[in-house]
């Protein structure tokens, strides 16, 4: 049963590679919200601070925020990625994440390679990958330039490949950031019944968004993150209002 | 109109982490445990580099064959006559030396950028960090593939019959792997969390190539020649050069030689375990 349970959740980025002594001047002179010295006197990025929530399944979760409110940070840490510095994750079901739809793409490879490959970093074996690959094609329309080395391709067509390969696959937990929406308008309409189906088909959705309409249109409630924290928690209606756009 | 398959395996499958019950060590067991039950990933992966650095070059790999087998006749006849030994005995020791220590050199270089050429996947994908290092191994064994043949070649040329000793080798490169696939977790994940590594690690290289009889026998240093097990390069490479001369190894350098490979297990395996969940942050 799909299900995600968050208590106290907190993440904290050490800045080892910056001029930790220059930020360290500036942690003493203002009086900074997010970056502060931890115990052993690094400088560290507070990205979420005491989160809790419940998310149970059939719900369609919205994360909305600033941009660098811990939207993101929050989907990786739910998709495994980051281990949390206080505080319990409790993530059950299949998780499929489509945090950036280009991770683990290579350029020199082609469409083709790239497909097989995805497959193998989703644990499938070489079989199972070939035959999401003949699905993939079908779907991404490429035609020859599967063949191709994705390099060669053009923006609107690492979309479509993209899109293909992130939506190949069938999760309990879904976790999506909002790249997807972006794409040709032709493209975008075939996309539409496919992403619905990959949408109403997860127990448990969860998506980090900046537009409204998008929000409205599929998420059932609405978490906004500010600053690392949970400022507003509730449906749809409560957290943007009953007015329709 | 489009059906989904359901995902054969989920990028993930259910977890829990509680900050205040870390659980290091079995989540350390459980990425060894995954990375090689995905070596297949691993593997294409490898491939996958090693195509793309030869991309676009005619001989491809050959080119490592090739760039080794001129040095070797450039510094076999040079040293043969430095040294004052016959070329036809030092050049076919000096193809096993020179071809072994490139093996040895060329991982460890390779070891510190495990985690770091990975980041992007380790900042997207939970995946074991350990198929990083499974791809360390497979890389650098397909690179040696093109190069052992150039042992035998010049063995056919010189004449040189190991005989079925040569064999004893093969153990040899087994702990070297080991020590690869270790070293690669380690000193990937230090040289992630610490850049300046990666530089110390190339002159230590650098200084060992001179220290370590490669290019010089070990005969040429009298006496000091029992304290030469007291260097790892020379401990694990000996291993693998003893038995390929036909000469065999003494019981002292295989001793040296697993002891050093338990020390960089037991190192690498603690400290993988310690810090295994904060590698994320770090790249």
């Amino acid at each position: 049963m799909a299900h995600i349970e968050a208590e106290g959740l907190a993440i904290e980025y050490p800045l080892y590679h910056h001029n930790a002594r220059s930020l360290k001047r500036r942690l003493m002179g203002g009086t900074p919200r997010r970056l502060k010295e931890d115990l052993s006197n690094r400088v560290v990025v507070a990205a979420l601070r005491d989160l809790t929530f419940t998310i149970e399944r059939g719900e369609r979760v919205a994360l909305i925020g600033p941009n660098g409110a811990g939207k993101s940070t929050l989907l990786r840490t739910v998709a495994g990625i980051y281990e949390p510095v206080a505080g319990k994750l409790r993530v059950e079901g299949e998780i499929g994440s489509l945090i950036d739809p280009a991770a683990g793409m290579e350029a020199l490879a082609t469409g083709r390679e790239n497909i097989i490959l995805r497959g193998l970093y989703r644990g499938m074996s070489e079989r199972e990958a070939e035959a999401m690959a003949e699905e993939v094609v079908a779907f991404a329309d490429l035609g020859e330039f599967i063949d191709v080395q994705i390099r060669g391709y053009s923006a609107g067509m690492q979309v479509r490949l993209s899109f293909a390969l992130a939506t190949a696959m069938m999760p309990e937990i879904l976790l999506m950031d909002e790249w997807f929406l972006a794409g040709d308008a032709q493209f975008m309409s075939r996309a539409e019944e496919r992403l619905k189906q990959l949408v109403t088909g997860a127990d448990i959705l969860m998506l980090a968004t900046h537009d409204m309409g998008t929000v409205r249109r599929w998420c059932t409630r609405v978490i906004r993150i500010e600053g690392g924290m949970i400022v507003e928690d509730g449906s749809v209606e409560e957290v943007l209002g009953a007015t329709s756009p | 109109m489009y059906s989904l398959p359901r995902m054969a395996q989920p990028t993930s499958t259910s977890f829990e982490h509680d900050a205040a019950y870390p659980q290091h060590r079995e989540r350390a067991r459980q990425d060894i445990l995954g990375g090689f039950g995905r070596w297949r990933l691993a593997w294409v992966l490898a491939r996958t580099d090693i195509t793309h650095r030869y991309r676009g070059s005619v001989l491809g790999p050959l080119w490592v064959t090739i760039s080794t087998a001129v040095m070797l006749i450039s510094l076999g006849f040079l040293y043969a006559k430095l040294f004052q030994i016959d070329v036809t005995i030092y050049l076919p020791w000096l193809a096993v030396s020179l071809i072994v220590w490139n093996m040895m050199s060329q991982a460890v270089t390779e070891a510190c950028s495990s985690i770091t050429s990975a980041e992007y996947v380790v900042r997207q994908m939970p995946l074991p960090y350990s198929v990083h290092a499974l791809r360390t191994v497979f890389r650098n064994a397909v690179v040696s593939a093109h190069n052992l043949p150039l042992i035998a070649v010049v063995f056919l040329i010189f004449g040189v019959v190991p005989g079925w000793g040569a064999l004893m080798a093969i153990p040899g490169l087994i702990l070297l792997a080991i020590n690869i696939f270790w070293a690669s977790l380690l000193l990937g994940m230090l040289c992630a969390r610490f850049r300046d590594i990666p530089p110390i690690v190339g002159s230590i290289m650098q200084i060992a190539f001179f220290l370590t009889p490669v290019i010089w026998k070990p005969e040429l240093i009298e006496g000091a020649q029992v304290w030469l097990p007291l260097n790892p390069f020379f401990a694990i490479m000996e291993t693998m050069r003893g038995p390929m001369m036909g000469t065999g190894a003494p019981w002292t350098v295989w001793l040296a030689a697993i002891l050093y490979t338990g020390i960089v297990w037991a190192v690498a395996q603690m400290f993988f375990t310690r810090f295994r969940n904060r590698v994320a942050f770090w790249v």
